[in-house]
C-alpha cells in the first residue's frame, strides 16, 4: 500500500472538485474518484420503489405522506385504503421530487385489499407476482442482445404494517413475511403506535422479535461497518425493531415549535420526536443513510436468487440431480450447453468404438467359421482322395498280382506246351523210328 | 426549505413538491460511500514501441516506482505484460492494473503486430461476459480486468504517424478508449510540435481513427474538457529523478542547455494528461468501457452465437424461450449426429455381411467344383476296376478251360495223337 500524505509544497498544482487550487505534494489525484462518482450520479438521478403492505385503516398512506413530506396520497390520488377492492391489487404510482439538486424518481407500491377479507387465503400471491414480474422484466432486459440503459422497477424495500394490538403477530403477519422474506427487503413497522404505551410498546416489540425468530423469517438488516460511530448506531437501530411509527402531517404548534403530530385532548404526539415514537429512525435509515444499502441488498441477493433459480430452471430442464447441478451453477447456461455437448461427444465416442468393437468381433467370427467350414471340407476331400488313392492302390496291387499270376500260369503252360511239344516231338520221332506201332 | 418540481412527461411519473427537507439529497454519498468501501479498479494498456519510455511514464503518473526491468529489443512478438498494483491516497483505495506491450514495433515484419493487443482486450470482455453469464454469478466482487484506457505512445519523430501505429490504432479504436501521446516530447521544439500534432490529428480523422473524447456533456467538467480535447494528442514527458529548482525539488530531466521540469505546463502536457486522465475522468472511462466498448463486444458474440432479440415475426423473445430455443437446437443436433453414426454403421455392416456371403459362395462353388472332380476319378476308378475284373474273369475262365483240357488229356492217357490233332485242330 502507497500512502502518500499531503505534504505542504506549493510546486505542484491540482484542481479540486470546485476548481480551487490545492496545495499539494506528491498527489497523484484518482482521490477524485468519489467526486467524479458522485458528479455522474447525480446527473444521472436516482429511482427507488417502496412496497406499503397493511391491512386497511392502518395509516399507511399518512406514513408515506409523513415520509416523503408530501401528498403522495391526496383526494386526487387516494390512498390504497379508500380504494376498495374486491380482491388484492397491487398498484403502483410514480413520482419525481427533487431535492438539494438530486432527483429522485420514487415508485410507491400499494396493496389495496390487503387482509380486508373475510378468507386472506392467498392474499399474498399477487405481490409476490409483482415482484417475481420485476425481476422477470430486469431480467429480460438485462438479458437482450441489444441493452440500453435499463430502467430498474425492482422492488427495493418493503413496509409491513403490523396492527397494534399489544399481543403478538396475526398469522396472517407471518405466513406473509414467510413468503416475502427472501424475495425482498422486508421491514416490519408497528403501525398507529400512539395507542400503545412506552411498556406495553415495548413488550409488543419482544414478543415480535421473538416470533420473527421461532419462525425464522429474515427481516431487512443492518450491514455491519467498520466505523464505531455507525455500529453504535445500528445497534441502537436493531434494538427498536420492529420500528413503532406515527405519521402525520398535521403541523401544531408546541411550546412555540411547530412540529407535525396528531392533537388529543390530553397532549399531542410528535412525530418526529424519539421518545414519542422511531419515525425519525425510519426515516432517517429509508431515506437518509440505507436507501442505497437496500437497493444494493436488492440487486446481489434477491435479483440474483431469483435470476439464478430461473435460469436453472431452464438449463436443467426440470431434472435434478443434485451433483450435477452444484457444477452447473457456476456456469453460464451456454457454457453448460458446451459441457452437454461434450459430454455428448465423448459418449458417442465410446459408443462408436464399442460398436466398431462388436463388429470386429462378429466380423471375425464369421471368418473363422468360414476358415473353419473350409478347413472341415478340405479334410474331408483330402480324406475321400487318400481313400480314392488307397483303392487305387489296392487296384493296382490286384492287378499287379493277377499279372503275375497270369504270366506265370503262362509261363506254365508254355512249359507244358513245350513240354507237349518235345513229347509230341519224341513220339514222332519214335514213331518215324517204327517203335510205337 | 422547499423542494423544487420537475416535469417529466412520458415517465408515468408526476412531479410533487416537497414541503420540507426529505432527506435524500444524500443519495449521491450513500453511493459514493459505497464505493469508496469496496474501492475502485482502474485498467491502463500503454501501446509504444519499445523505447519510448511508458514505463517511467506510469511511474511518474502514479508516483510510484512500479517493478520491472527494461526491455530489451529482440523479442520475436508481442506479448503482453500486466502487473496489479494497490494504492491508496486519502481514503481512496484504487487497484490499478498496468498492461505493457512488449515487444511492440521490434520485428521486421509488424503486420500481425496488433493482433496480440487486441485479443487481451477481447480476452477481458469474454471473462467478464462468461461471468455475466453464469448462473450463479459474483459480479459484486468480481475484479473487472477490461483495459479502460489506452495510452499510445507516438515516437517524437516530428514529422507524422507511422503506419504501425494507423493499422494499430484503427483496430483498437472500437474496443478500447485510446488516448495518443506524443512520447519523450522533449526532443521536440515549441514549433515543431505544435506542426506535429496539427499533422497527427489530420492523419487520425482522414483515416477514420475514433479517439477518446474527453466528455463535454456534464456542465460542471464540459468546459475544461472540451479545452483539453484541443491539446490531444499530449506531449508529455516522463522523469522520477528530482532535481533542485529554487529551494524545491521537482520532477525533471537535467541536460546542459536547461531542465525539462515534467509538471510546468509551459515544458510539457503532462499535467494535462494526469488531470484528464485520472483527476477528472477516471470514472467516464470507465464508464464508456462499459457501456459502449463492452456492450459492442457482448452484442457481437451473442450474435455470432445466434442469439436474437426478435423472433421472425418481431415479438420480443424472453430469456427462457431464447434459452429453450437454443437448447432444442443443440438437443436436435446432437440426435442428428448420433443417428448419422448408427447409420453408417448399419451401413458398414451390410457392406460386410455381403462382402462375407460373396466368399461363402465362393466357397461352396470350390467344393462343388472338387466334388465333382472326385466323382470323376471315382467313376474312372470304377471303370478301371470293372475292366480289371472283366480281364480277370476272361482269364479265369481261360485257365479253367485250359486245366480242363489238361486234365481230359490226361485222362484220355495215349491219345496223344487225338490230343495233339485236337491241339493242332486247336
Amino acid at each position: 500500500m502507497h500512502d502518500n500524505a499531503l505534504g505542504e509544497d506549493e510546486i505542484t498544482a491540482g484542481r479540486g472538485r470546485n476548481g480551487e487550487i490545492q496545495n499539494l505534494e506528491g498527489y497523484v489525484g484518482f482521490a477524485n474518484l468519489p467526486n467524479q462518482v458522485y458528479r455522474k450520479s447525480v446527473k444521472r438521478g436516482f429511482e427507488f420503489t417502496l412496497m406499503v403492505v397493511g391491512e386497511s385503516g392502518l395509516g399507511k398512506s399518512t406514513l408515506i405522506n409523513s415520509l416523503f413530506l408530501t401528498d403522495l396520497y391526496s383526494k386526487d390520488y387516494p390512498g390504497p385504503s379508500l380504494r376498495i377492492k374486491k380482491t388484492v391489487q397491487v398498484e403502483q404510482s410514480k413520482v419525481l421530487v427533487k431535492e438539494g439538486g438530486v432527483q429522485l424518481t420514487l415508485t410507491i407500491v400499494d396493496t389495496p385489499g390487503f387482509g380486508d377479507a373475510v378468507d386472506n387465503s392467498n392474499c399474498w400471491q399477487p405481490v409476490i407476482n409483482y415482484i417475481d414480474s420485476k425481476c422477470e422484466d430486469f431480467l429480460n432486459a438485462e438479458s437482450r442482445v441489444n441493452r440500453r440503459l435499463m430502467p430498474d422497477n425492482r422492488v427495493h424495500c418493503c413496509l409491513y404494517f403490523i396492527a397494534p394490538s399489544g399481543h403478538g403477530l396475526k398469522p396472517l403477519d407471518i405466513e406473509f413475511m414467510k413468503r416475502l422474506h427472501d424475495k425482498v427487503n422486508v421491514i416490519p413497522l408497528i403501525a398507529k403506535a400512539d395507542t400503545l404505551t412506552p411498556e406495553e410498546c415495548q413488550l409488543f416489540k419482544k414478543q415480535i422479535m421473538k416470533e420473527i425468530q421461532e419462525h425464522k423469517i429474515q427481516i431487512y438488516e443492518f450491514p455491519d461497518t467498520e466505523d464505531d460511530e455507525d455500529s453504535k448506531l445500528i445497534r441502537k437501530i436493531k434494538e427498536r425493531m420492529p420500528l413503532a411509527v406515527v405519521g402525520s402531517n398535521v403541523v401544531i404548534e408546541v411550546n412555540g415549535k411547530k412540529v407535525r403530530g396528531r392533537q388529543y385532548p390530553w397532549g399531542v404526539a410528535e412525530v418526529e420526536n424519539g421518545e414519542h415514537c422511531d419515525f425519525t429512525v425510519l426515516r432517517n435509515m429509508l431515506i437518509r443513510t440505507h436507501m442505497q444499502d437496500l437497493k444494493d441488498v436488492t440487486n446481489n441477493v434477491h435479483y440474483e436468487n431469483y435470476r439464478s433459480r430461473k435460469l436453472a430452471a431452464v438449463t436443467c430442464n426440470g431434472g435434478v440431480d443434485t451433483s450435477k447441478t452444484k457444477n452447473q451453477m457456476t456456469r453460464s447456461p451456454l457454457a453448460q450447453m458446451e459441457e452437454e455437448r461434450r459430454e455428448h461427444v465423448m459418449k458417442m465416442k465410446k459408443m462408436e468404438t464399442e460398436m466398431e468393437q462388436v463388429f470386429e468381433m462378429k466380423v471375425k467370427e464369421k471368418k473363422q467359421k468360414l476358415k473353419d467350414s473350409e478347413a472341415e471340407l478340405e479334410r474331408r476331400h483330402e480324406q475321400m482322395k487318400k481313400n480314392l488313392e488307397a483303392q487305387y492302390k489296392e487296384l493296382e496291387e490286384k492287378k499287379r498280382h493277377h499279372d503275375e499270376e497270369k504270366s506265370n500260369w503262362e509261363a506254365q503252360q508254355r512249359i507244358l506246351e513245350q513240354q507237349k511239344l518235345d513229347a509230341s516231338k519224341t513220339m514222332e520221332k519214335n514213331k518215324k523210328k517204327g517203335k510205337i506201332f | 426549505y422547499n423542494g423544487t418540481c420537475l416535469a417529466k412527461k412520458g415517465e408515468g411519473a408526476r412531479a410533487v413538491p416537497l414541503a420540507g427537507h426529505v432527506g435524500f439529497d444524500s443519495m449521491p454519498d450513500q453511493l459514493v460511500n459505497k464505493s469508496v468501501n469496496h474501492g475502485f479498479c482502474f485498467n491502463i494498456l500503454c501501446v509504444g514501441e519499445t523505447g519510448l519510455g511508458k514505463s517511467t511514464l506510469m511511474d511518474t503518473l502514479f508516483n510510484t516506482k512500479f517493478e520491472g526491468e527494461p526491455t530489451q529489443h529482440n523479442q520475436p512478438g508481442v506479448q503482453l505484460k500486466s502487473n496489479t498494483y494497490e494504492l491508496q491516497e486519502s481514503n481512496v483505495r484504487l487497484k490499478l492494473t498496468v498492461v505493457n506491450t512488449v515487444g511492440f514495433g521490434d520485428q521486421i515484419n509488424k503486420e500481425d503486430s496488433y493482433k496480440s493487443i487486441v485479443e487481451f482486450i477481447d480476452t477481458q470482455f469474454e471473462a467478464y461476459l462468461q461471468e455475466e453469464l453464469k448462473i450463479k454469478r459474483t459480479l459484486h466482487s468480481y475484479h473487472d480486468t477490461r483495459i479502460h484506457a489506452c495510452l499510445y505512445f507516438i515516437a517524437p519523430t516530428g514529422h507524422s504517424l507511422k503506419s504501425l501505429d494507423l493499422v494499430t490504432m484503427k483496430k483498437l479504436d472500437s474496443k478500447v478508449n485510446i488516448i495518443p501521446i506524443i512520447a519523450k516530447s522533449d526532443a521536440i521544439s515549441k514549433s515543431e510540435l505544435t506542426k506535429f500534432k496539427i499533422k497527427i490529428t489530420s492523419e487520425l480523422v482522414s483515416n477514420g481513427v475514433q479517439i477518446y473524447q474527453f466528455p463535454t456533456d456534464d456542465e460542471t467538467v464540459a468546459e475544461i474538457n472540451s479545452t483539453m480535447n484541443g491539446h490531444l494528442p499530449f506531449a508529455v514527458v516522463g522523469s522520477t529523478e528530482e532535481v533542485k529548482i529554487g529551494n524545491k525539488m521537482v520532477k525533471a530531466r537535467q541536460y546542459p542547455w536547461g531542465t525539462v521540469q515534467v509538471e510546468n505546463e509551459n515544458h510539457c502536457d503532462f499535467v494535462k494528461l494526469r488531470e484528464m486522465l485520472i483527476r477528472v475522468n477516471m470514472e467516464d472511462l470507465r464508464e464508456q468501457t462499459h457501456t459502449r466498448h463492452y456492450e459492442l463486444y457482448r452484442r457481437c458474440k451473442l450474435e455470432e452465437m445466434g442469439f436474437k432479440d426478435t423472433d421472425p415475426d418481431c415479438k420480443p423473445f424472453s430469456l427462457q424461450e431464447t434459452y429453450e430455443a437454443k437448447r432444442n437446437e443443440f438437443m436436435g443436433d446432437l440426435q442428428k449426429k448420433e443417428e448419422e453414426m448408427r447409420q453408417m454403421f448399419v451401413q458398414r455392416v451390410k457392406e460386410k455381411e455381403a462382402e462375407l456371403k460373396e466368399a461363402e459362395k465362393e466357397l461352396h462353388e470350390k467344393f462343388d467344383r472338387l466334388k465333382k472332380l472326385h466323382q470323376d476319378e471315382k467313376k474312372k476308378l470304377e471303370d478301371k476296376k470293372k475292366s480289371l475284373d472283366d480281364e480277370l474273369n476272361g482269364f479265369k475262365q481261360k485257365k479253367t478251360a485250359a486245366e480242363l483240357l489238361q486234365s481230359q488229356a490226361q485222362q484220355a492217357g495215349g491219345s496223344t495223337t487225338l490230343k495233339r490233332d485236337k491241339e493242332r485242330k486247336k
